[in-house]
């Protein structure tokens, strides 16, 4: 393997970030999606009914 | 859908999540750790480095084993008073053969990384022996244990073999005199020091400890402690190619 | 999955068999009488002869071992899984083995025995562990403290002393915790009868067999990751058999949701297990030795073991606390998390960012400068879902702020979710080169990792233990209140001294190192700077006793709670869990 600190270092620089950004958009909009608004209403509950 | 069909899609969420713990915490030790093997330039080229012989890696291992790591680094770094304190910042390729790495993590005593040479061994025992009768203010705790302790020779080619299949290069030549070498280095007087002087040329042959009668764990770790960050020879180091 | 039904083959002898009758006369004639059909479970089976595997190789080593430490903890091992074995053998014989039904009245039957001996466990570590801390901090005070002794020198005190507040202390509430959290979240009991009991009684094996190997010599010179080989094989096994077990309640569990508590537990055991197995690939000497030589070298095993450094910090001490705080906040304040969503984006912005920041710890040594900087990014990125993390834990309380004032269980551990927040400050600005420069090697960094450790995950899992006797022992409430508030400010005032002591010595010693006089030479010599620690120390050191002082007011309340506090009247959890059998 052929591998050079500023082959690597262009690597990272282009395609890390964007992966970064789509991970983290990935997150966001699951955690905002509008429909899954009711399921985690439901679930952050949990702790509390658990004696019913 | 049946109840033990929702159970499947249930345990198959669980075995997801943990899917995508792993995958989240792969991907940054991967991109950190991996390119220190590929890369060539993580360790320096350099003159003079060579394994330890084997009394300086059972000094080594007392220095492990009494935990010094925790109050001394073994890691210079390249700032105008760490230089002027203690020397030539520290190489990558200066620990290349150090399992586990000491570089500490802690100064509550000085950085020992080029320790080596600095004091007699004379000093060194008296100060491991009882750190204040040369340093009258020292935290430090005393070793006076290490005087008494005979040094084991059990399994001392094991501990050079392990090292070689790790690739240091030991030569079986080495690996196979490794009991007769580990006593020989503190008994410079013996017939044996000349046979070791010329399978580890250049080494200090001495009795470190002061004591002849037998070789104790005090030689072995002012052995180690003598040769620490003494084998690059920075006279024939190129800094500029070693940039990175 | 296991259920602790029956699987292999029911031992069920022709009635005249010579063994059958020599098994049961054994344990006397009545069992030959009441006996029904019973079956070894896989379960049993398994255990057993997993236990008798390690027996074996145990004894192998003890008897041929020329080393004593290794024959000792051999012996210790596999008289631990004979015990375990016997132990199995005699529920068999005594007809106790039949498998405890999930749910009574239609209520889950939860198993708490685990929880309860892993509650106590912690306590007795917690205790062990400051102490050993005050001694380790007098001795920096007072060298003649050292004794000369090659057992209790500074040098392996210290990692005796990490390791028991954070592998010993933290590990057992962590277990405690996850344990009846992941049971109460998801209604189901935890699977098998031997497993949880495996899995608590083997880690605390572990931890005894880890910390008499400091006092003897036995280390790794690894921090953090001391233990040596064996011992790191025992945990190994250890851990297989939690990620199971706790897994094991959720494919069982009733809701539908996999509750965010157990994502970051989950996080935690999965991330734990790779990083020791990575951080431990050592070779052992031969197998009867304890001395092994580890795989990575030099400016690797440095990267490596800052990678497992950090995230021991990032997965142990963090995410697994704060499931902590996702659970037992909101249950004490009696109203749900404040934004489940920012729970979500929390849980993965840090377990995705914290693997990162590992070599922030070695700034300006010959690690290559890329990966020290890339470490000290994402650091610095890490306080944003460090600090969103805090605000979800602390704005839980909103509209119920009045409850400070009266539960100050609640108030430590609110207190704690702040320190959690300064600590999580703190730990990205040192992580910048220019102030890890000064900071580095300093008692700066031992001051930052004690407000972390003193302040976030001992308030947290102090006030996790204060909720969770009451709980499992059916009591109405602790047994006294103000010795709660004593505890929470005689331990604050232990942290001040300790963390301020702290900064001013660090930040002293950074700046005497690099001070030049007028003529250009470097003003002070190494042992001036000592000399300079020594009131801090002594300061230090007080702090440190005022808090091992706050943790005995604790255990005093704990075990008063348990003997004289007031029954609840029914049992919400459906059935009293099962006596810890140790």
């Amino acid at each position: 393997m052929d591998a050079t600190y500023t082959s690597l270092a262009h690597f990272a620089q282009t395609g890390g970030l964007l992966y970064f950004m789509a991970i983290f958009a990935g997150v966001v909009i699951y955690a905002c999606w509008p429909s899954n608004s009711k399921r985690f209403d439901d679930a952050s509950q949990v702790p509390l009914r658990e004696d019913d | 859908m049946s109840a033990w069909k929702k159970h499947q899609i249930f345990e198959k969420n669980s075995l997801i999540l943990i899917v995508g713990i792993v995958i989240m915490i792969s991907i940054g030790g991967l991109v950190e750790i991996v390119p220190l093997y590929y890369l060539k330039s993580t360790i320096e080229k350099t003159e003079g480095m060579r394994p330890y012989t084997p009394l300086e890696l059972v000094g080594r291992n007392i220095y492990v084993r009494e935990g010094c790591y925790a109050c001394h680094s073994q890691q210079i770094r390249p700032m105008r008073d760490e230089l002027e304190r203690y020397g030539n910042y520290s190489l990558a390729a200066e620990s290349m053969y150090d399992r586990p790495f000491q570089w500490g993590s802690k100064r509550t005593g000085p950085d020992l990384a080029r320790v080596g040479g600095k004091y007699s061994d004379e000093w060194q025992r008296d100060h491991l022996i009882n750190p204040r009768s040369v340093s009258p203010t020292s935290v430090m705790p005393g070793y006076p244990f290490l005087m008494d302790a005979k040094l084991s020779t059990i399994e001392i080619e094991n501990h050079l073999k392990v090292n070689a299949m790790y690739g240091v290069p030991y030569s079986e030549e080495q690996i196979a005199s490794a009991k007769v070498d580990l006593l020989a280095q503190a008994e410079p007087d013996s017939d044996a020091a000349e046979a070791f002087e010329e399978r580890y040329p250049g080494v200090l042959i001495r009795d470190f400890d002061g004591n002849a009668k037998e070789v104790t764990e005090m030689d072995a770790l002012v052995a180690y402690l003598q040769m620490l960050g003494t084998l690059v020879d920075f006279s024939l180091y190129d800094e500029k190619a070693n940039l990175r | 999955m296991y259920q602790g039904r029956g699987i292999l083959p029911p031992i069920e002898l022709p009635s005249g068999s010579p063994i059958r009758m020599s098994l049961f006369t054994l344990y006397g004639a009545n069992i030959m009488g009441e006996r029904k059909v019973r079956y070894l479970s896989l379960e049993e089976g398994g255990f057993s002869l997993l236990l008798l595997a390690i027996a074996i190789f145990c004894l192998v080593i003890a008897g041929k071992t020329w080393d004593q430490v290794l024959a000792f903890h051999t012996a210790l091992i596999a008289l631990a899984s004979l015990a375990g074995i016997f132990y199995i053998f005699r529920r068999y014989f005594d007809g106790n083995n039949t498998p405890a039904p999930l749910e009574i009245n239609g209520k889950p039957n939860y198993n708490m025995g685990p929880v309860k001996f892993t509650t106590w466990a912690s306590v007795f570590w917690g205790i062990a562990g400051f102490l050993v801390g005050v001694i380790i901090a007098s001795q920096l005070a007072f060298p003649a403290l050292n004794f000369d002794l090659p057992w209790i020198n500074f040098g392996r005190l210290r990692p005796l002393h990490t390791s028991a507040v954070i592998f010993a202390f933290g590990g057992n509430v962590l277990i405690a915790t996850s344990f009846y959290v992941v049971q109460r979240t998801c209604q189901a009991r935890l699977p098998g009868a031997i497993a949880p009991w495996f899995v608590v009684l083997g880690y605390n094996l572990f931890i005894v067999v880890a910390g008499t190997g400091y006092l003897l010599g036995v280390t790794q010179g690894k921090e953090y990751a001391e233990p040596e080989w064996y011992a790191d094989w025992l945990l190994t096994v250890v851990w297989v058999g939690y990620l199971l077990t706790f897994l094991g309640v959720i494919w069982r569990r009733k809701e539908s949701h996999i509750y965010v508590a157990n994502w970051f537990y989950l996080a935690f055991i999965v991330t734990i297990a790779v990083l020791h197995l990575f951080n431990n690939a050592s070779l052992p000497v031969s197998i009867y030795s304890t001395k092994s030589y580890i795989v990575w070298s030099g400016v690797q095993d440095a990267m490596v073991q800052w990678w497992y450094g950090h995230n021991a910090v990032g997965f142990f001490l963090t995410a697994g606390f704060l499931a902590i705080m996702y659970y037992f906040i909101p249950k004490r304040a009696e109203r749900p998390v404040y934004s489940y969503r920012l729970s979500i984006v929390h849980f993965w912005a840090l377990i995705f960012l914290y693997i990162w920041a590992g070599p922030h710890h070695l700034h300006y040594t010959s690690l290559p400068q890329w990966a020290s900087t890339l470490g000290m990014t994402f650091s610095i990125i890490l306080w944003m879902p460090s600090w969103g993390g805090m605000i979800n834990g602390l704005m839980t309380l909103s509209g119920a702020w009045d409850k400070l004032r009266t539960d100050p269980v609640l108030r430590m551990m609110v207190v704690s979710v702040a320190f959690y927040g300064m600590a999580t400050f703190e730990g990205p600005l040192m992580s910048i080169r220019a102030v890890n420069g000064l900071s580095h090697y300093t008692d700066w960094t031992i001051g930052h990792v004690h407000a972390g450790a003193l302040g976030w995950v001992g308030y947290i899992s102090f006030g996790a233990l204060y909720c969770l006797v009451p709980w499992l022992y059916n009591k109405k409430s602790l047994y006294s209140l103000r010795l709660v508030n004593w505890h929470f400010w005689v331990s604050t005032m232990g942290i001040v001294f300790y963390i301020c002591s702290m900064w001013v010595s660090g930040i002293m010693q950074g700046l005497m190192w690099r001070a030049y006089d007028s003529l250009g030479f470097l003003e002070y010599s190494f042992i001036d700077t000592v000399d300079a620690m020594y009131p801090f120390y002594v300061m230090r050191a007080f702090g440190g006793l005022l808090f091992l002082a706050g943790a005995l007011i604790m255990v005093y309340n704990l075990v008063m709670t348990v003997r004289v506090g007031e029954e609840l009247e029914s049992d919400a959890a459906g059935q009293p869990a099962l006596a810890p059998a140790e």
